[in-house]
Formats: structure tokens, C-alpha cells, sequence
């Protein structure tokens, strides 16, 4: 039994270190960008839903459509701007943990700026007249809203973070895939199928859906307790 | 504790002038001039499409009115004097305790003030064993009832309903029944739309009669009762069909 299952499954059993690291990093960089793109993204989204100005509707439809944009456009863009020639070049944040993270808020923010629109969009017309009538404006609606519809918002955060953990191209091309600096769960199975090295590429394949899965399970869960809790 | 509303100047009466409201090229309700007495209970009744709610949503401020003028007494439309009660109330997805809060946090009220609101409304309004539970999750008497006292909580010198029992069985539209007259008593405005005859025949003081967007009858509820002048509050009054 010298499979690259067996490989990888005694590779996970042993907590080999070269995969402790390449695991840590993964998860530190997709839930930054993920921790980011809420910050910005779930105001951003309620403002979206709420405001009324001129290009909104545009603003809207970009928004859609860079929820598909394709992570090897998003590395270009973020490399242009963080090489040595680029705008940002001068910060030296290229081939680093750093750009990987910007990279990925790219992909995940126009998720969660979308699905945070359509969450507070249909809250508002159920709450507009009741928050109006306690003392509630438009503004003040934000973080109410944004609250009320949190186990929606849920969703889309999940839905982000897995858009982010399951992409290579972005955080290859401004990361680098450099051993024990930059490479990720990802980057490390493409690096090491190329290279016959099976036995990692299957560990690192197993932990990630492993991951995908138990986050999704918890997300379900914890929507069904808030359903059944919070009506 | 005392009411906090005796010692604020009354934004009573309220009068409305020739107040109409227009969307999208249809009139929804045009001339109504009338005058909401301070502490009286009004009852707006008319059938469906009547224009009830638009009338209590133009005298509330949730819309403006697009022709005539609505005017409180002390020139402002102080909107933390008023409170309303929706046919269907939306409460927030958070504790019983929470909703009640909420809107005294939007007033800027101190948190050890709106504890001792939010613990003295629980206990008048019987809904301290509920305060924990989340609101949604009430039956629809109990919502209701929450919502009432939610404006209760806010201290208002007039409490707008729109229909506040339509979707109630007897003796959840009875408890509610109750609380309108308790408000009331303590010096609450009220005014209220039902279609609900028996409803308007307990509670009104006034009655305003509308009819296709228009007020045909305002007068005191004894004298609509005893005989509209109305053809319209006639029939209404009968049962039959008005269109």
C-alpha cells in the first residue's frame, strides 16, 4: 500500500509539519480577506440597498458581475498594482502573505457586497414603514438591518469564503507559490501534481474539502438553530 | 412613574386641510379637512380601498400629502410624540425585551432609563415571563400585543392603529381592545381605522366615515350611529356593498 492515499493519509496522521505550515497560512490569508471584505463589504451592500443616486443601478450590475470575475484577473490586477512599476509598487507587498490576502478580498467583496443588497433590500420593504415610525431613518436602518438579516448574510460570508479558499489563481500569481512563505493549500496541489508528488497534492485535497464541508455543516446548523430560535 | 407626555407642550390638535394624496396619476384620497381632538378616540372606518391607511400614514408622516396641509398644533410634526400600530406588526429579530428597547435607544434615552421603561412596561402589559424569548416567534396575539406596548413604551400624545385586531381571533382582539381604552384613558390620542363594526361601536368617540378617497362623515360616534346622514354610511352601516 504505497498509493498516494496512504501517502497522504500518513502524512495527516503524523501532523507533517511542511503541511501544518502550508495549512496555517491557507486559512490565515482567506479568513483576513474574508474578515476584510465584511468590514467593507456589509455597510457597503446595506448603503447599496438603501441609497438612491444616479449609477446605482450600474454600481449594482458591476457588482453582480464581478461576483463571477475569475481569480486569474484578480492576481493580473493586483499584481499590476503591487509590481515594481506598478502604483504600489514601492510598498514591496508583492510575493507576500500581504497580497495574497488583497487578492482574495477582491474575489470575496462583490459577493458579500451583492448578497448583503439583495438580504437589506428585501428586509427594508418588509421594516421601512416600522422603522420609520419608531425613530428609525435610512441610517440609523443599517446596522438594524444588518442584524435582523444576519443569518442571510450568513450565507453569503460562507459563500465568500469558499470562492476564496478554493481558488489558485489569484494568490499564485501575486503570491508566488513560494515553499514555506507563500504557498497555499491550493497553489501546494498544483505544484505537487505537476511534480507526480501525489501523496501531498491528495492530503492537502482531503483537508480542504474536509474544511469545505465542516464550515458549510456549521453555517447550515447554525442557520437552522437561528430559524427555529430567532423566527 | 409618571408619564413623561404631561410635561410636554401637546402637538394636539391635529388639523388637517383639504389634506389629499396622489400617486402615479390616481388619487388615493383628496379634500379631508377635519380636526383630531386632543384625547379623543377617532375611528376611521370605510370599506376596502376607502383610503384608512393612506389617511393614517399621511396623518403619521409616513407620506406627505400631495395637495392640502396637515398641521399639528405646536408647528412641528414631533414624530417621537407620535407612535403606530401596524395591521401586521414587524418586530425585530431579537428578544421580546430588545424591541421594546430599541425604539427608546433611538431616542437617545440612557440605558438605566430604558431598563426601568422596558422592566415597567413588561409587568403592566404581562409580558415578563415572554421577555427572553425572541419576538418572532410569538403567536400573533402576543406580537401584537408587544407592538402595543412598544408604543406604549414610547410615550406618545397620539397612538395611530390600522387595523390593529384584523388578524386576531375574539380574545386576542379583546386584550387589544382593552389596551386601546387603557391608553386612551391615560390622555393617548388615538385614532384608529377597523372595519370591524362591533370593534368601532366599542371603541370610537368620533367616527370619520370615508368613501372612495373622500371623508363624507366626521361626527361623534353616538350621533353616526344612531343614523349616518351619508347614503354611503347608511349602506356601510347596514352591511351592504358600497363601492
Amino acid at each position: 500500500m504505497d498509493g498516494p492515499f496512504a501517502t497522504a493519509l500518513s502524512l495527516i496522521a503524523s501532523g507533517d509539519p511542511a503541511l501544518m505550515q502550508i495549512i496555517s497560512l491557507s486559512l490565515r490569508v482567506t479568513l483576513t480577506a474574508v474578515l476584510i471584505a465584511c468590514v467593507i463589504g456589509l455597510p457597503l451592500g446595506a448603503a447599496l440597498a438603501l441609497a438612491r443616486f444616479i449609477g446605482r443601478g450600474a454600481l449594482i450590475v458591476v457588482f453582480n458581475a464581478l461576483m463571477g470575475l475569475p481569480p486569474v484577473v484578480a492576481g493580473l490586477i493586483v499584481y499590476l498594482m503591487l509590481s515594481r512599476s506598478g502604483p504600489f509598487g514601492s510598498l514591496g507587498l508583492l510575493f507576500t502573505p500581504s497580497a495574497m490576502i488583497i487578492a482574495q478580498t477582491l474575489l470575496i467583496l462583490p459577493i458579500v457586497v451583492s448578497l448583503t443588497r439583495s438580504v437589506v433590500e428585501d428586509l427594508w420593504v418588509e421594516y421601512r414603514e416600522q422603522l420609520h415610525s419608531l425613530g428609525a431613518g435610512r441610517l440609523r436602518a443599517v446596522p438594524t438591518l444588518l442584524w435582523d438579516g444576519r443569518v442571510s448574510l450568513l450565507t453569503g460570508v460562507l459563500a465568500g469564503f469558499g470562492r476564496a479558499s478554493a481558488e489558485v489563481g489569484a494568490v499564485l500569481i501575486v503570491g508566488g507559490n513560494i515553499a514555506g512563505h507563500t504557498r497555499t493549500m491550493t497553489t501546494a496541489i498544483t505544484l505537487e501534481t505537476a511534480r507526480g508528488q501525489l501523496g501531498l497534492a491528495v492530503a492537502l485535497g482531503i483537508i480542504l474539502m474536509t474544511l469545505t464541508l465542516s464550515l458549510n455543516a456549521a453555517a447550515w446548523g447554525a442557520g437552522q438553530w437561528a430559524r427555529g430560535r430567532l423566527g | 412613574m409618571r408619564p413623561v407626555r404631561d410635561l410636554a407642550p401637546s402637538i394636539l390638535p391635529l388639523v388637517l386641510e383639504g389634506m389629499g394624496y396622489a400617486v402615479g396619476g390616481k388619487t388615493l384620497l383628496s379634500d379631508v379637512s377635519l380636526v383630531v381632538a386632543s384625547g379623543r378616540r377617532l375611528v376611521v372606518m370605510g370599506a376596502n380601498g376607502a383610503g384608512k391607511s393612506v389617511f393614517l400614514r399621511l396623518c403619521h408622516g409616513l407620506i406627505e400629502p400631495t395637495s392640502g396641509r396637515r398641521l399639528w398644533a405646536d408647528g412641528a410634526a414631533r414624530a417621537e410624540a407620535q407612535a403606530m400600530v401596524f395591521q401586521r406588526p414587524v418586530l425585530l429579530r431579537r428578544s421580546v425585551a430588545a424591541n421594546l428597547d430599541y425604539p427608546l435607544a433611538l431616542k437617545g434615552q440612557s440605558r438605566g432609563m430604558r431598563a426601568e421603561i422596558v422592566a415597567h412596561t413588561l409587568d403592566r402589559f404581562g409580558l415578563t415571563a415572554l421577555a427572553d424569548r425572541p419576538a418572532r416567534l410569538l403567536s400573533g396575539g402576543e406580537q401584537q400585543r408587544l407592538a402595543l406596548a412598544r408604543a406604549w413604551a414610547m410615550r406618545p400624545q397620539v397612538l395611530f392603529l390600522d387595523e390593529p385586531s384584523s388578524a386576531l381571533d375574539p380574545s386576542a382582539t379583546r386584550i387589544i381592545e382593552e389596551m386601546v381604552e387603557q391608553f386612551s384613558g391615560e390622555g393617548i390620542t388615538i385614532v384608529m381605522t377597523t372595519h370591524n363594526l362591533g370593534q368601532a361601536r366599542r371603541l370610537a368617540q368620533d367616527v370619520a366615515f370615508l368613501h372612495r378617497g373622500r371623508l363624507i362623515e366626521h361626527r361623534p360616534a353616538a350621533d353616526f350611529f344612531a343614523g349616518p346622514e351619508a347614503p354611503e354610511a347608511r349602506a356601510f352601516l347596514a352591511g351592504d356593498l358600497v363601492w
